[in-house]
């Protein structure tokens, strides 16, 4: 009798348990979160070939879904995210990288901007100490002038 | 008949634009007073021409004129007034006229507040902007023209852009044009003073006013498309360093560096060429973005509907306007007197590393947006350069940026002491050191770059309200001058705080939600309890039902969206935000999933410190305007205007 | 001072780049397999139980075409095609691309089986109709072969030489100009190596 009551009472429970599931916390929508946190730092990294300048991370069109299922095969094989890359690379071309590989074609470009950087700074530097004696200079010229046209009078 | 009034109204006022461009110029060439007082009525009336015209088209918008071409683009009986009002320019051809109208607009408003300048001046600043119109008139007339007729008339419109029918997208183009357009008065101003040969401190005070006020409306038009991106595009994001958002920005950071070195030649008589060239700039910078957005070189989701003739004639005005400008600033530059002595280290100093920061932020953005097309051109492939490179790059630039702002507000013009500065700002430095390194601990999460971030926004904040209380305690009237600049450097490191908050601390969270599911973002918890469906003038749409709690004490509900607008096939998610002063609650309603019980894709996100972005902003826009109203634009009386005058002799000696 | 010709030597060089962009599509994407062999597959065919592979046509220069029905800019291209098939000795392989779309899944989704039935009917109701310029086509459902290939808009075709090497792609439908100026010779080439 007792042993009766006590699987029908952990019986209620387990039904009340399975309720509370159903309507309970939501499942996150990847199957796979370790694989989805991965992707979505690549996919941020990746242009979505067949739309106006959007990354993969946040297109709709159809071809993008088709690469993040692809990327999350890639992934799941254990592919490093720079051998992910080069494998869309080797397809589409460097059109797909949002982040342009450092190679001497791009040197300009990555290594430009702190290079113009030094270059105007140095070039402010050597401005503002010449510009000081240039100052010097013509004043005391305008004063010597100056001085020239008084002795004249 | 409206229509063609339109039409009409335009050619006359591209004749006057072509008076106004030859005329007055001429006069001031040949010393012929009559035709420089040509310059004022001239721009006043063109401008009432072209306000005409824009009248012409918003009629036919407002009156469901199917026959106007532009008309049927972009405009549907179902689609409400007010958009149909804003789709006047939510086209190409339309959108153009804004332009001539803001155009218009600020040359009619120089011609009436510069009752103070010589005639010969006037003449010359106004011709500069006829001239510049002249070559969007034909840009118009020639390519672009609104008011084609369309044959047969059909019963119905294609609609606006259902992503364009939103209150954001409708102020936002007028805004960023204003901005855009008003780049041409300083432009102008610059111009002016290299063709009479007087470039002198007088020069700078006119031109002030005018460029911080159109710096202002750029701030507000910028601020406002990220605000828009950021709620309307359902994922959260506020800037992409898509080629036409780094096309507004780049005159944004160009008519920075003007305003400060403006404020150095007005005051030392100093940089005047080097002020002039950053005037040619920022205009410059403006009309290459028009040229990006509607001539298809680049790709971009702001790009309008191409068309390689518009591209041609874009650059063959681009290639004219400043290759003229260049080589005028080539040829009279060199005659340009140097100005007073300034130490190495001195504000005046501060001012040009100022300009300099950002002028190479500027090249680096400009580099990153034209590489693609470059590596193209030379037939060397097709790369993309996007958020990654930017980001990388950008950054690391704003950091001197910011730390030299606060020292440079401090220091003494001609010559400044180190040591000074430090006793002033020991206390800023030490509190900013103490809140980066502690903050984030307290927050949650310690990182460097966060630390970095709140650092700078806090320098700058408090050393902003450091300066403000110092010279609080000094007597004497304190002018728009000074709050403007100390408001505006406030909502910067508001922004910077936002920034490094937002992008520190978010979280998201991807779900699959039934009724009666719950996410939790901690302290918060969402349930969505309903769905419904709802119909809106020309859409219907699917909305969400989610309360929001937090420790359990439900205190809200959002209604997310998606809709699905009659005219367009792709649906549209309408994101629904709870926003407070520490950051916002955003929720965004995905597709219905597969499955027994019926669940839909949801996305949900906690974004700490979203809020100070847009208020940083709108703190900048209201510094930009106190800055410009300052008295001392707006005195008529002799006596200060020759006191001034005597201040830049002086110091030009 | 020649210092101050900078800025505008630096713009008249901004300004051919300009123009010259002007006459780029920003949006075409050149295919880097140009001259690498083309990646291997093995996948049902329309008709029959044998797989095929691109190994199976070592020895010969041949067309590799991406289509499907439901792309419309093919239909500009298929006649041409078919008129090709007819008068050249280089044989043409389809690849049917996704053929089932999502609206096909709108009342329950399908098993592969199912899929790849209803892809091979349709196919081929297609073909008959418009008549079919393919010695093969092979059942690419779910779209893998066609990112290994770098597949990004149907319709796209590639010429493979002998040693099963891709030696050109097109993108977009194959216009008479194409044919004449650029795959003919190439073919011709090709076969004569």
């Amino acid at each position: 009798m007792k042993r009766c009551l006590l699987l029908l009472l952990i019986g209620m429970w387990g039904a009340i348990g399975m309720n509370t599931l159903r309507a309970g916390e939501a499942q996150p929508m990847a199957d796979d979160p370790k694989v989805e946190a991965r992707l979505a730092v690549l996919a941020e990294e990746l242009r979505c070939l067949v739309c106006q300048n959007e990354s993969l991370a946040s297109s709709h069109a159809e071809l993008a879904e088709d690469l993040r299922r692809e990327v999350r095969k890639l992934i799941r094989q254990d592919m490093t995210d720079a051998q992910i890359k080069t494998h869309l690379v080797e397809r589409y071309g460097d059109f797909v990288l949002y982040r342009p590989a450092v190679k001497p074609l791009t040197w300009p470009l990555w290594f430009g901007p702190f290079a113009l950087l030094v270059l105007a700074v140095w070039g402010l530097w050597r401005y503002l100490r010449h510009r000081k004696a240039l100052v010097i200079q013509r004043m005391s010229e305008a004063d010597n002038a100056q001085a020239q046209s008084l002795l004249k009078d | 008949m409206i229509p063609e009034l339109g039409q009409f109204s335009l050619v006359l006022a591209a004749v006057l634009s072509l008076v106004l461009g030859v005329f007055p110029l001429w006069g001031t060439f040949n010393h012929n007073t009559s035709w420089q007082a040509l310059a004022r009525p001239t721009a006043l009336l063109q401008f009432v021409l072209v306000a005409l015209s824009f009248a012409c088209l918003a009629y036919a918008f407002l009156t469901n004129d199917f026959s106007v071409k532009y008309v049927a683009e972009h405009s549907n009986t179902m689609l409400p007034k007010a958009y149909q009002f804003s789709a006047v320019w939510g086209g190409h051809e339309g959108s153009l006229l804004l332009w001539m109208l803001m155009l218009t607009g600020w040359t009619a408003a120089v011609a009436l507040f510069s009752q103070s300048l010589p005639l010969a001046m006037v003449a010359r600043v106004l011709g500069v902007l006829g001239l510049v119109g002249i070559g969007f008139m034909l840009f118009i007339l020639l390519t672009s023209n609104p008011f084609d007729r369309l044959f047969p008339i059909p019963p119905d419109g294609r609609d606006l852009n259902p992503l364009l029918q939103d209150p954001g997208l409708v102020i936002h183009p007028p805004m960023l044009y204003m901005g855009y357009v008003g780049m041409s008065v300083a432009f102008a101003f610059a111009i002016a003073a290299l063709l009479s040969g007087r470039l002198d401190a007088a020069w700078a005070r006119w031109s002030r006013p005018w460029t911080v006020i159109a710096w202002a409306f750029l701030t507000f038009g910028i601020g406002l498309g990220s605000w828009w991106a950021y709620y309307e595009l359902g994922w959260g994001g506020w800037w992409f360093w898509d080629p036409v958002e780094n096309a507004s920005l780049m005159p944004w950071l160009v008519s920075t560096a003007l305003i400060h070195s403006l404020m150095v030649t007005e005051k030392r008589g100093s940089f005047k060429a080097w002020t002039v060239l950053l005037a040619i700039a920022a205009f410059s910078l403006s009309l290459l973005g028009t040229f990006l957005v509607r001539s298809g070189v680049l790709t971009s989701v702001h790009a309008f509907a191409t068309d390689p003739t518009r591209g041609v004639f874009i650059l063959i005005f681009l290639a004219i306007v400043i290759g003229v400008s260049l080589a005028l600033f080539a040829w009279r530059a060199p005659e340009v007197t140097l100005g007073g002595s300034m130490g190495v280290v001195s504000r005046e100093s501060f001012m040009l590393l100022n300009s300099v920061l950002l002028v190479v932020a500027t090249g680096a953005v400009l580099l990153g947006t034209l590489y693609p097309l470059i590596i193209d051109a030379l037939n060397m492939g097709k790369l993309s350069v996007g958020p990654p490179y930017f980001n990388l790059v950008f950054a690391p630039l704003m950091v001197p940026l910011l730390f030299i702002l606060v020292p440079g507000t401090v220091a003494h013009w001609r010559e400044a002491k180190l040591a000074d500065m430090w006793m002033q700002l020991r206390w800023v430095a030490l509190a900013s050191l103490v809140l980066a390194i502690g903050l984030p601990f307290v927050w949650g999460s310690w990182s460097a770059g966060t630390a970095l971030g709140i650092f700078l926004g806090m320098w700058v904040a408090l050393g902003s309200l450091n300066n403000a209380i110092e010279r609080l305690r000094k007597p004497g009237r304190i002018g728009g001058s000074f709050w403007g600049q100390h408001l505006a450097h406030f909502g910067l490191a508001v922004v910077v705080l936002g920034i490094t908050g937002v992008k520190s601390f978010e979280v998201e969270r991807d779900v699959r939600m039934g009724l009666g599911d719950t996410v939790t973002i901690a302290p918060y918890t969402f349930r969505l309890v309903d769905m419904v469906d709802v119909n809106g003038p020309n859409y219907k749409a699917m909305q969400a039902h989610v309360e929001v709690a937090k420790n359990d004490q439900v205190f809200d509900v959002l209604y997310p969206e998606k809709r699905r607008y009659f005219s367009s096939a792709m649906p549209m998610t309408e994101a629904a935000i709870r926003s407070g002063f520490w950051g916002d609650l955003y929720v965004s309603l995905g597709d219905p999933l597969p499955g027994d019980k019926p669940s839909w894709s949801m996305r949900v996100y906690h974004k700490p410190f979203v809020p100070w972005l847009w208020t940083g902003v709108l703190l900048m826009v209201l510094g930009g305007m106190v800055a410009a109203m300052d008295r001392r634009y707006r005195k008529r009386n002799v006596a200060a205007q020759l006191k001034t005058a005597g201040e830049s002799l002086s110091s030009a000696a | 001072m020649k210092k101050f010709l900078i800025p505008l030597a630096l713009f008249m060089g901004l300004v051919v780049f300009l123009a010259v962009g002007l006459q780029r599509d920003p949006r075409e994407i050149p295919s880097p397999l140009v001259g690498k062999p083309a990646p291997a597959f093995s996948l049902p065919t329309l008709v029959g139980d044998q797989p095929f592979s691109p190994a199976d046509f070592k020895g010969q220069v041949w067309l590799f075409n991406v289509w499907a029905t439901w792309c419309v800019a093919c239909r500009e291209e298929h006649p041409l095609l078919v008129e090709f098939s007819k008068t050249q000795s280089v044989p043409i392989v389809g690849l049917s691309y996704k053929e089932i779309q999502a609206a096909d899944q709108a009342n329950g989704p399908l098993n592969d089986t199912d899929k790849l039935a209803l892809a091979r009917e349709r196919s081929l109701r297609f073909l008959q109709r418009l008549g079919n310029p393919y010695k093969l086509s092979v059942m690419d459902l779910d779209g893998s072969v066609g990112i290994d290939y770098g597949v990004y808009g149907v319709p796209e075709t590639y010429l493979i030489d002998r040693q099963g090497v891709i030696r050109f792609k097109h993108v977009g439908p194959v216009t008479p100009q194409v044919l004449q100026h650029k795959l003919l010779p190439l073919i011709r080439q090709w076969e004569a190596s």
